[in-house]
């Protein structure tokens, strides 16, 4: 998935820096512009800003203190003291669900954060090097890639020991390989162009050329990649919480609270419905606003 | 053809030798000392030595690693620490039925989604489209272990029309061959255990089917859409061809091949997502016993399962590159 700039009239590297910085500004503000036309890209949109809003706003938000016990309210179904139920211990689901989203928002930057820095950094030197260290890199990634990816992820917390920690962990490492694939797609096609040779020809290091200008010019594919795998992140982790691997009680992170409410699925189903869709809801906005802004920036798919 | 199946084999000897390592490592990143990790903090000391020796933890990495290699060359897989259990007979008794539900839901998963996807590609833009992208899309998002739950509320706690549980009702009678239960019950021709084993397996065989039956639609919709589009097509259509033949002998026979990869791709992550769906459903394959031996800390079975899950990912990986050749004779293996 390579990503090729747009065509400019006269080489970027002629132009004075602040047109050019004003030609890359005009590109995001084109591509920006462009999500916002498309309306399932938008609702990814709206549905993050919701959830960031809610993790800001959570104490504000919040009916109920999300830790608070009460044995004489538990399993309560929704009501309008309670709008989404109560779980077994008596406490506010909806409250618990609205601080829940800073976990989420947690897992999705911590868990891409890692699989980001260290796939980059892997497929950015595989692909400017060449030659026996991308052989070594990548043949490291075909063997990250022979595993099924939530299987990797359960065998390392298993000896890392359950945490929300280690399962961040977990699923950043599992992560790497497409990152690593991409950028180097990317760097590869990127490299062979002609302002990375001007670059080299006035006698730039190999360092300062792939951070400053090879890097820069694949950074379309990598955030796209960042968006779409926070929500499968997000995913991974809740399901490694569900399995008792993630997060631990009485966190009210939403997979946790899956397998909290499992026990009282024939009584009280609402303790599982409601987690389970706020964990729906915000894996889609991720996809949409994702796949919006692939077609948005990679204009060989415009339609 | 043959050269090419032995240069692949060959090109697997590192892959493989690079999964077997991971996978011994793994017992080597727990924090602090193994033998406690696995025993518990009330293991003695003599228990302790005694699982080091038996597990040979005291001799270099080096040497653990090559006892290990020779293990597997030979089928051994190890033991079980609970229970001292041969781990390589467990996992061939639990394959199968992991197995089933793999292949039941990859079944489902390429009808449907191969099916919706050319119906949305040729009727672009129509209500079907945007009906079964907004679907595929909802597929992609759902956390099959909710939708799991969610399944088991309805059709189990509520209409109360299939078995939450298990593969098979307690009381029903079946004769194994294969342990794969429905083709057991097809070949000594046993109808009620057929239907009952089928209505244990819809319900786990739909929740593992919803991720792959989605991405294969959506696969097969852009590949469709780029084929469709070509010149021979147009030729097809000018020459007044059936409309159907049009699409499944010359657009699908080309668009498929893109998906394909996805499909092996998928089948692989379906053993991986078995470990989510057997543990709900209580399936009791290969994932359920992963999951199990890591919640009691057994590693050697936690290291074994995922080494042969790996395994067969790679193979059916292979397996589907080979497939091309008859898929696409412009393929040409040299």
């Amino acid at each position: 998935m390579a990503f090729q700039p747009e065509p400019v009239q006269e080489p970027a590297s002629m132009l004075a820096p602040e047109k050019q910085a004003m030609k890359a500004r005009k590109m995001w503000v084109d591509s920006l512009l462009r999500i916002m036309k498309s309306k399932t890209s938008f609702i990814g949109l709206l549905i993050i800003a919701l959830l960031l809003i809610t993790a800001l706003f959570a104490p504000l938000i919040a009916s109920h203190d999300p830790a608070a016990q009460s044995i004489v309210d538990r399993y309560q179904p929704p009501s309008g003291k309670h709008i989404l139920g109560t779980d077994e211990l008596g406490r506010d689901i909806f409250s618990r669900i609205v601080y829940g989203t800073r976990i989420s928002i947690q897992i999705g930057l911590i868990a891409v954060g890692i699989s980001l820095i260290i796939g980059v950094l892997l497929g950015g030197i595989a692909g400017y090097f060449g030659r026996w260290i991308d052989q070594v890199i990548m043949r490291i990634i075909d063997i990250m890639m022979a595993f099924p990816s939530i299987l990797l992820a359960i065998a390392l917390v298993a000896v890392l020991g359950p945490s929300l920690r280690n399962a961040m962990i977990a699923v950043g490492i599992v992560g790497i390989p497409q990152f690593a694939r991409i950028v180097r797609g990317a760097v590869l096609s990127v490299k062979e162009t002609e302002y990375i040779e001007a670059a080299r020809a006035i006698g730039a290091k190999d360092g300062r050329i792939l951070g400053q200008h090879v890097l820069p010019n694949c950074l379309a594919p990598i955030i796209v990649q960042a968006t779409l795998s926070i929500g499968t992140a997000i995913l991974d982790a809740a399901g490694l919480s569900f399995l008792g691997l993630g997060a631990q009680p009485p966190s009210p992170e939403w997979g946790a609270m899956l397998s909290d409410g499992r026990a009282a699925l024939q009584t009280a189903p609402w303790v599982i419905t409601f987690p389970g869709i706020a964990i729906f809801l915000v894996v889609l906005g991720f996809n949409l606003f994702g796949d919006g802004l692939r077609d948005a920036l990679d204009p060989r798919l415009k339609q | 053809m043959l050269k090419y199946i032995i240069r692949r084999l060959a090109m697997l000897i590192p892959v493989l030798l690079g999964v077997s390592l991971i996978t011994f490592s793994l017992i080597h990143l727990i924090p602090g000392d193994p033998a406690r990790s696995m025993l518990g903090e009330k293991a003695s000391q003599q228990q302790l030595e005694l699982l080091r020796e038996e597990m040979g933890l005291n001799d270099p990495f080096i040497v653990q690693y090559g006892r290990f290699l020779g293990h597997i060359a030979q089928g051994d897989l190890g033991t079980s620490i609970q229970k001292k259990e041969d781990i390589a007979s467990q996992l061939m008794e639990k394959l199968p039925a992991t197995m089933e539900l793999a292949i039941f839901a990859m079944i489902l998963a390429v009808i449907i989604g191969v099916l919706a996807g050319v119906v949305a590609a040729i009727k672009q833009y129509s209500w079907f489209d945007n009906l079964s992208m907004t679907g595929a899309l909802f597929g992609v998002s759902l956390p099959i272990f909710w939708l799991g739950l969610m399944m088991i509320w309805l059709f189990s706690v509520k209409f109360n029309i299939l078995p939450p549980s298990g593969r098979l009702t307690a009381g029903v009678e079946l004769n194994s061959i294969t342990n794969f239960y429905l083709l057991d019950s097809i070949l000594t021709g046993n109808w009620t255990a057929f239907k009952d084993a089928f209505s244990h397996l819809l319900m786990p065989g739909v929740a593992l089917a919803t991720i792959p039956m989605a991405i294969i639609a959506r696969m097969t919709r852009s590949s469709m859409l780029e084929v469709m589009r070509q010149d021979y097509i147009r030729t097809a259509n000018a020459k007044g061809l059936k409309k159907g033949l049009v699409v499944f002998q010359h657009a699908l026979k080309n668009a498929f091949l893109p998906v394909l990869t996805v499909i092996g791709l998928q089948f692989g992550l379906l053993m991986g997502g078995a470990v989510l769906t057997e543990t709900i459903f209580s399936w009791p394959g290969v994932g359920r016993y992963v999951y199990l031996a890591v919640l009691g800390r057994d590693y050697p079975i936690v290291q074994s399962a995922i080494l042969v899950i790996a395994v067969i990912f790679v193979l059916v990986n292979l397996l589907t590159d080979l497939l091309y050749k008859y898929i696409d004779p412009r393929i040409k293996y040299n």
